[in-house]
């Protein structure tokens, strides 16, 4: 068993946001596709602090009516292959058109002794759900997810 | 939350008056310190609830309550659906059918106690718990429809449990009105592997001890004497549950716009009762229900099999079997009529009094088992459903000690490592993959359960029977 340290938040590209039962997970990134993806990162590390190994590449597409529900469907997206691949995930590269969006996940299958996985996530939620881009033009995606 | 914000009705009901959208008034049963403590997020998510077209008589939300998903975690809504009323995936929650067994073993603590490290080990290898776990069954296509059809029957058939459980699980172990064909693929994928496993988070498989009796008639009915052993499983209907949820939450954001639905969130996606959504979903609902039956039937024959190798002439037997995640047909009397309800328990516990007619004979006298999981270290309650909770909540009660801090808090303030020593100095043994894990579920991250239950019974939802302290978790 490892006893990682606690880092709730890379700050320039994710954080974590407290709910009461759950967790909230924030990306940022100078464009929308970059704060998908480092909100990825983040819902990796609901599940663990340890090290994955972006060994496998795996293709994800997803659509939604706007860029707030195509971000809950690309965490979802996410989530519906750790769970039926048995994997975790560290690299993201995202592409977004319209609200269309592209990914690619690199990860490996989970190592329950290495990856120690505190939790499994089971959907993403509209709760606390906001995409948008700040008055520094910083984009910022995030919500509430269950797990 | 300001108690000044609500009427007091007594000291364990606290009302807020219908004003804007709202069709009917909330109630939460608390007492002032829960009340205190709990999110303003409870106030306007009941609040929010109470706006949901069709609702009956009142929002409610129990003692337990906290920020949830467009309904409170702990919050309980009826609709009638020759009113307009709807179905909610929110309402229901991602994990359908969350729920808790608890079954008799017939020992007693100091027959446990020498074999507990090894007791604890031999579960914690037996009952795949945890992300990355693997459970030994895989259902092929025919196999997942007959479980999603069947429920606990489904596993006993299998050879995965007792018949005799049966009357002792909600349903009788079968959800009647399951649509296997209303589950997607995807759904049934995130399933194949995971029947028989417990998942993780809050989900627990614990070897407890009745450390108080409260009601010793109620007790001895419910075959529960001082510091006995009993073994309680905390879990629900897995990937297939999840997905279901994820999936109808999407599409009924779209078709509750299209139907006129005004969402005051969207997490409260909603669809009519009688609209073809609202049935596919209740059809898939049912089927999830089924899943979460069978789920813990299984669990529950992994634990009968590791005591059956330290305990042989001992067989665990069902107390009972009951869900707090569900949306359920029930026929609940509002202002002298007797109507069927599509009752929504989202993290709240049914509680039948006595009487119920669903419940099996040899319960029916003293009223339904309710069975309330607190946290690690502080254990867990049996209450009995008391007949003025039919008035009070649709026969609601709370379902455990309700997270009085967030997981990202917890975490900053404990380490799991330590805590599973403080517990061992206790003489609670905890067996988990991931120390984190534990740290998000420290004791000190939860509400008083304590005080959860007594606002409970002094609320007349439900009252205490027996107060279980933990010998062993197995923690996902």
């Amino acid at each position: 068993m490892s006893q990682a340290a606690a880092p709730v938040a890379n700050t320039a590209r994710w954080e974590h946001f407290p709910h009461d039962a759950d967790v909230g997970v924030r990306g940022f990134g100078a464009t929308l596709a970059e704060a998908f993806e480092h909100a990825a990162e983040a819902l990796t590390a609901v599940v663990t602090h340890a090290a994955v190994e972006p060994k496998m590449a795996i293709d994800v597409r997803c659509e939604a009516s706007d860029l707030e529900l195509l971000f809950v469907e690309w965490l979802n997206a996410i989530i519906y292959e750790m769970a039926v691949r048995s994997m975790l995930f560290s690299r993201f590269a995202v592409r977004i058109e319209d609200t269309r969006l592209k990914g690619i996940l690199w990860g490996e299958p989970v190592d329950v002794e290495r990856h120690a996985p505190a939790c499994e996530p089971k959907g993403a939620t509209y709760t606390a759900l906001k995409v948008a881009a700040g008055s520094n033009g910083i984009w910022s995606a995030a919500c509430i997810v269950d797990v | 939350m300001d108690p000044a914000r609500f009427t007091r009705v007594d000291d364990t009901t606290w009302r807020i008056e219908p004003y804007g959208a709202m069709r009917v008034p909330a109630i939460v049963y608390a007492d002032e310190d829960l009340i205190r403590d709990m999110d303003d997020k409870v106030y306007e998510q009941a609040t929010n609830v109470a706006m949901l077209p069709g609702i009956v008589q009142a929002s409610y939300a129990m003692p337990d309550a906290h920020w949830g998903y467009g309904f409170p975690i702990g919050g309980v809504a009826a609709f009638d659906p020759d009113k307009g009323g709807v179905v909610s995936a929110g309402g229901v929650g991602f994990d359908i059918s969350c729920g808790v067994r608890t079954m008799l073993t017939g020992l007693k603590v100091s027959d446990v106690l020498p074999v507990q490290n090894s007791l604890a080990d031999s579960l914690s290898r037996q009952i795949p718990a945890g992300v990355g776990s693997k459970g030994t069954i895989t259902l092929d296509a025919i196999d997942m429809e007959a479980m999603l059809a069947g429920g606990a029957q489904w596993a006993i058939e299998r050879g995965w449990g007792d018949a005799r459980d049966l009357e002792r699980i909600e349903e009788q172990g079968r959800m009647v009105g399951a649509k296997p064909e209303c589950v997607s693929d995807r759904a049934k994928e995130r399933q194949r592997r995971e029947m028989g496993t417990l998942g993780s988070g809050n989900h627990y498989l614990e070897v407890q001890a009745v450390a108080e009796i409260f009601d010793a008639k109620v007790a001895e009915a419910f075959g529960l004497k001082q510091d006995d052993v009993v073994v309680t499983i905390h879990c629900g209907s897995r990937g297939l549950g999840h997905q279901i949820g994820t999936e109808f939450l999407k599409e009924m954001v779209m078709t509750a716009e299209a139907s006129g639905i005004a969402l005051p969130d969207r997490e409260l996606a909603c669809a009519p009762i009688n609209s073809e959504v609202g049935q596919r979903y209740l059809g898939a609902m049912r089927a999830a229900i089924n899943c979460a039956l069978a789920n813990r039937e299984i669990l529950g024959h992994y634990a009968r099999r590791v005591f059956e190798h330290f305990f042989p002439d001992h067989d665990l037997r069902l107390l009972f079997d009951v869900s707090h995640n569900t949306c359920k047909v029930e026929p609940h009397v509002v202002s002298g009529t007797r109507r069927d309800l599509f009752v929504h328990r989202k993290g709240a516990t049914r509680a039948f009094g006595p009487g119920h007619e669903s419940l099996p004979e040899v319960l029916r006298a003293v009223g339904q088992p309710v069975l309330i999981g607190g946290s690690m270290g502080t254990g867990s309650y049996i209450l009995v459903g008391e007949a003025s909770g039919e008035q009070k909540a649709f026969s609601s009660a709370c379902h455990g000690a309700g997270r009085a801090m967030s997981r990202h808090a917890a975490l900053k303030q404990w380490s799991g490592r330590k805590i599973m020593d403080d517990l061992a100095a206790q003489g609670i043994l905890i067996r988990s993959p991931s120390t984190r894990g534990v740290a998000e579920e420290a004791p000190g991250a939860y509400k008083d359960v304590d005080a959860v239950v007594i606002a409970a019974e002094h609320a007349g939802l439900a009252r205490r029977v027996a107060r279980l302290r933990p010998l062993i978790c197995i923690k996902g």
